[in-house]
């Protein structure tokens, strides 16, 4: 690991004002060879500290947020959203209890990545904003796409962890366990500039396919800085369920997960829904066809299963990833009926 | 001499302690008397607390990383990015000039792997330029005032590669037109089992073999007599150790002495190889190690490392640390190769098996011996069985042993076969090795076995309703009861009372220590506390290796025959204090007493009648009292292999293919356990390692650049804290009369069944028998034909 400067920062405008850039920004400058020239923010430090551990970014400067009160809060608003600081550990919200009532998915999300000690540590904001975990990726050695090379490793290589949609060009899958909760519980950021302004969007379109932009997962502009998650109140009728599926039970990657959000009228009838797919696609992939194969039906077993069939419908698996198309679809079956049924 | 006559003893014998029988054995009177059986003895067999335990969980104990030394220097290696290439420059110019550096070497140590025998007629005098094998491959190495100087220096190094052609799987090695790994036939050490490497094998391209030995009788005829023939192929893959304590070496050369601190299961053995590697005698190498953080295998010999360490501090004069980090561990530390076996076995209507064969294909990467080990071979009833087993080359870190070498991989082809072959016949898996089996003591475990696993509730395949079916396997070890016979120690009693033993042997993790204070507390009427126990250093009389499940049953007899000797010289020096003669004296309860308990005094009290300052007395290992059944050197085989029994419990979602593991039952037999705690600690070990292999482990090499893709614990994937089942250890008491402890192994047999006992237990839970390692929701769909065919993608 490369010697860097470190400075914490007591507030958000005094962060913005060192001229931090996004990670995604510091390793394109490096051509080959990591660069150093960058000031990087670091809130929880677990993926900031892999990369720099593997050689990947050798930063000159590193801001610490995590002195910053107003990131690190969950606050409820009048209109009953919840806004949630880019700090928050996702060990706090997976123990927040509104959270655990209104947004279940997202508790599930939040609950279940890595380990105990991460999650005590690892934050919302850089749960969603880190780097791709692709084994190519994150190798010296393989000069991807994604860092300036000329060529995916995966496609022709080892791919039984990537991507089974939306690939074309990078066959990476998102590494955030927590964003296709987010995405499929209608979540929206907030990003402050270096100017002081502030810029909302939903979160779905922060996310950037590899035909958008190679480079980077996220659209965040150099400068701006993740503030806060703000989920919607939650309309009558409407409850989540996220389910995963890794190779082991405790620290491990999913191999397939999925959300999913569900608004049910009186007699039972799905008004609205919402399936994401996790560890699926470059982004947090929504669904579709089983969105509308749900829409207008009662909850049913059946029903659940034709929209999980739908899910997987349009897939295109590489060599060695096949398997993920039925794990995706018993997953998706099986979040719409806990989906459903829940009280 | 009439008192080293052979004198006859009777020793307990059997595996009922309710019903022990006894067995005369003429022993030199050079040996403790016979040890009756656990339950009438104070420490031996009791659940004694490991010694060091509180030092290891307080953060006290001291690793080999913990050493710090005067002056000592931070060594990091450059090591190959490429697969194959040759080196056709080195310049560590740049790199030695960097301040801080004392010493840059390039560095080219071939031990472990296969190396070229020089073509027929030519002088060795003139060696080819330099090849890199596989990525990971060391080139250089230097030495630094600070680790962060060391990686600077690294950087400085300037190496020219010229890429050559390479393969970097098993598959593609075997074809014709796969590129060499080596140019010409190579020799090697045989680590990991099978095809072995100083006899002669026939090489051709990256294949060498097949080594058919210990092949026997006549496999044609014994097919043509099968009524029933079962076969399969199956495929085991790449495991590393992923010790957590990663290799660690303070190498301190100095004018008069070598000194290397370091993790290693054998001391002596390191003492040994540094010496010849380094031109020394062995009275000027020392090696010591204290608390060590595993090794599996893969810390038997000095190995590269090491040899680059020491001649780093031969170059800087000074100490030299050197710790692998976890890539460097993934790459280049060892590993278990992979196989292919094909297994083909016939048998009779009644079970009895009338031919087996084996063809098995390893890849232990550059090394040699991709084995399966003895287990077809031993464990079962059959007079003709054929064997051929092949190394492949590939371009990737060498193999080496690792828990049940051969045998590991061995086992989880054969037991599956065998449980195939009890569903052909429509006979309970567990009644067929009734007839084919003949250890009574595995009969003994299958017996304790299904009672405790519920074995009687196993339904037939495949037979649950809903999509998570569950599924009972059974599967048994093999591996021999190994003995090292130069195994040595000493215990001394000093004038106030203490008691030190002495002995190189090292305390791998499993607690040797522990065991040998119980030992000689039990002998001198001590407490297990009161015993200074000084080892891992082979500055003591040397002891044994902690590899080959061979340990406890090598040090244990020489400490209690030690402990034996010593405390008659102490008998002989308070005899007439206590007005008895010295063979009428007893020690029990801290004192030394007439044998009617007439007349005693505290052992301290004992050893201030000493004339000297201490007495001490040194024992060896003596031959096992009935003889062994193999002997090469110093190692040694006993009579009686060790058995082991392992039952598992599983549940399948076939809808997405993820496998649990609920429930383990393990019943396995050491001879005399000597504390059953460790023991039971040291089985959740190899059953927690077997599952593991079972279900997630695998090297990922990518095809196409031959680069290791999950060389960290990230993605390559290890049984994590809720991947545990409950695993319930048993063991019998086998009580044989061999050594003055009667005491054998267990580290190996706990490991060996657990991967096939798992994948029968899938099959019963599923109707689909897994045949490839590691069994992951993708093999799980695969075998269950759920995953659907590509339409498209590249």
């Amino acid at each position: 690991m490369n010697r860097f400067e470190w400075t914490s920062a007591g507030a958000v405008a005094a962060a913005a004002r060192l001229g931090p850039v996004t990670v995604a920004e510091a390793m394109a400058t490096q051509s080959g060879a990591p660069g150093t020239a960058a000031t990087v923010l670091k809130a929880g430090g677990i993926d900031l500290l892999d990369l720099m551990k593997e050689g990947l970014l050798t930063p000159r400067r590193i801001v610490n947020l995590r002195g910053i009160p107003e990131l690190g809060r969950i606050l409820e608003g009048a209109d009953g959203s919840l806004r949630i600081g880019s700090l928050v550990t996702l060990a706090q919200i997976a123990e927040h209890p509104l959270v655990a009532r209104r947004y279940r998915a997202l508790a599930q999300a939040a609950g279940l990545p890595a380990s105990p000690q991460i999650r005590n540590v690892a934050t919302i904001g850089g749960n969603l904003l880190q780097r791709p975990h692709c084994w190519y990726f994150r190798s010296l050695h393989h000069h991807c796409l994604r860092k300036g090379g000329a060529t995916c490793f995966a496609f022709s290589g080892e791919n039984r962890y990537h991507a089974v949609f939306a690939h074309e060009g990078c066959a990476m899958v998102h590494p955030s366990t927590t964003a296709p909760a987010l995405v499929a519980l209608g979540a929206r950021i907030e990003l402050l500039r270096r100017d002081g302004s502030r810029r909302m969007v939903a979160l779905e379109s922060l996310f950037l396919t590899p035909e958008e932009d190679i480079r980077r997962e996220n659209d965040l502009k150099p400068g701006e800085i993740l503030a806060a998650i703000i989920l919607p109140p939650m309309k009558p009728g409407v409850r989540s369920w996220y389910e995963r599926q890794g190779e082991q039970d405790s620290f491990d990657w999913p191999v397939a997960e999925v959300a999913v959000v569900v608004k049910l009228d009186s007699p039972g009838i799905c008004r609205e829904a919402a399936v994401i797919l996790g560890a699926a696609a470059p982004v947090p992939y929504r669904a579709k066809a089983a969105e509308s194969a749900l829409i207008g039906k009662p909850s049913s077993a059946g029903n659940a299963r034709d929209a999980a069939r739908a899910a997987v419908a349009g897939a295109d698996p590489l060599s060695g990833n096949g398997y993920k198309l039925p794990v995706f679809e018993a997953l998706v079956a099986r979040a719409i009926l806990h989906a459903a049924n829940q009280g | 001499m009439a008192g080293n006559e052979l004198r006859p003893m009777q020793y307990p014998v059997g595996i009922d302690p309710a019903a022990l029988g006894e067995v005369e054995r003429r022993v030199s009177p050079d040996e403790a008397p016979p040890l009756p059986p656990n339950a009438r003895l104070a420490w031996i067999g009791k659940a004694v607390p490991r010694a060091n335990g509180h030092a290891k969980v307080t953060g006290s104990a001291l690793f080999t990383v913990d050493r710090k030394l005067p002056g000592m220097l931070h060594a990091r290696l450059l090591r190959s990015p490429w697969p194959h290439a040759r080196v056709l420059s080195l310049d560590l110019d740049a790199a030695a000039r960097y301040p801080g550096v004392r010493a840059a070497l390039p560095i080219h140590e071939t031990v472990g792997r296969a190396v070229p025998l020089p073509p027929p007629g030519t002088s060795p005098s003139t060696p080819p330029a330099r090849q890199v094998l596989y990525v990971g491959d060391i080139v250089a190495g230097v030495a630094a005032a600070t680790p962060s100087a060391a990686e600077a220096a690294l950087r400085l190094v300037h190496v020219e590669y010229q890429p050559l052609p390479f393969v970097a799987d098993i598959e593609g090695a075997r074809s014709g037109d796969a590129p060499h790994v080596f140019d010409g036939p190579v020799a090697g050490d045989s680590h990991a089992g099978g095809a072995g490497g100083d006899v002669p094998i026939a090489q051709q391209g990256n294949v060498r073999g097949p080594d058919r030995s210990g092949s026997r009788g006549n496999v044609r005829e014994g097919f043509a007599q099968a009524e029933i023939v079962v076969e399969g192929e199956f495929r085991t893959q790449v495991q590393t150790h992923c010790c957590l304590e990663t290799h660690a070496v303070v190498a301190d050369w100095e004018a008069d002495q070598l000194t290397v601190y370091m993790s290693t299961q054998y001391t002596v053995g390191v003492r040994d190889e540094l010496a010849r590697v380094f031109g020394l005698p062995l009275s000027r190498v020392r090696v010591v190690v204290d608390a060590m953080g595993g090794g599996f295998g893969s810390k038997s010999g000095a190995g590269n490392y090491v040899r680059a360490a020491v001649a780093l501090s031969r170059q800087a004069k000074a100490p030299v640390r050197l710790v692998l980090d976890r890539r460097e561990e993934q790459l280049d530390s060892g590993n278990r190769p992979a196989t292919v076996q094909r297994v083909r076995v016939g048998a009779r209507r009644d079970g009895s098996l009338s031919a087996v064969s084996v063809d098995s294909y390893g890849t232990a990467g550059v090394g040699i011996g991709a084995g399966v080990g003895n287990f077809a071979q031993s464990i079962y009833s059959c007079a003709n069985f054929a064997i051929a087993q092949s190394d492949v080359f590939i371009n990737a870190g060498p193999g080496s042993a690792m828990r049940g070498p051969g045998n590991t991989p061995g086992a989880f082809a054969f037991e599956q076969i065998i449980d195939e072959l009890a569903e052909r016949l429509a006979i309970d898996p567990l009644a067929l090795r009734d007839r084919i089996d003949p250890s009574a003591v595995r009969r003994a475990e299958r017996r304790i076995g299904a009672a405790h696993s519920g074995w009687s509730r196993r339904h037939a395949p495949g037979s649950d309703a809903g999509p998570v079916k569950r599924g009972r396997g059974v599967a048994q070890s093999f591996w021999g009861a190994n003995v090292q016979t130069n195994s040595a120690c000493e215990v001394r009693i000093l004038r106030d009372g203490s008691v030190e033993l002495l002995s190189s042997v090292q305390d791998i993790g499993t607690g040797i220590g522990t065991v040998l204070a119980q030992v000689v507390a039990e002998e001198l009427g001590l407490r297990p506390g009161d015993i200074v126990v000084r080892i891992g250093d082979t500055d003591f009389p040397a002891g044994p290796p902690s590899y080959g499940s061979m340990t406890t049953a090598s040090i244990t007899p020489p400490a209690r025959n030690a402990s034996h000797q010593v405390l008659g010289k102490l008998f002989d020096a308070v005899a007439s204090a206590l007005g008895a003669a010295p063979e009428n004296l007893v020690a029990v309860a801290g004192r030394i007493a007439t044998a009617d308990k007439s007349r005693s005094m505290s052992f301290r009290e004992a050893a201030t009648h000493l004339r000297t300052e201490r007495i001490s007395a040194v024992a060896s290992r003596s031959d096992d009292y009935g003889g062994f059944a193999r002997r090469f050197g110093d190692l040694a085989s006993a009579r009686n292999a060790l058995g082991g029994v392992q039952f598992a419990e599983v549940s399948v979602d076939v809808h997405t293919g993820s496998v649990h593991v609920e429930r383990i039952v393990a019943v396995h037999d050491c001879g005399r356990p000597m504390n059953p705690r460790q023991i039971e600690s040291q089985v959740q070990g190899g059953v927690l390692m077997g599952l593991s292999y079972a279900l997630y482990e695998e090297r990922v090499l990518d095809r196409n650049t031959g680069h290791v893709l999950n060389a960290d614990l990230e993605y390559y994937k290890i049984g994590r804290s809720r991947d545990v089942p409950e695993i319930e250890v048993i063991f019998l008491e086998n009580y044989q009369g061999m050594s003055a402890t009667d005491a054998y192994g267990i580290a190996e047999p706990a490991n060996i069944a657990t991967a096939p006992a798992i994948a029968n237990a899938v099959y019963n839970a599923i109707g689909v028998r897994v045949r490839e390692l590691p069994m992951t929701p993708a093999k799980i769909l695969s075998a269950l034909g759920r995953i659907p065919q590509r339409s498209g993608g590249q």
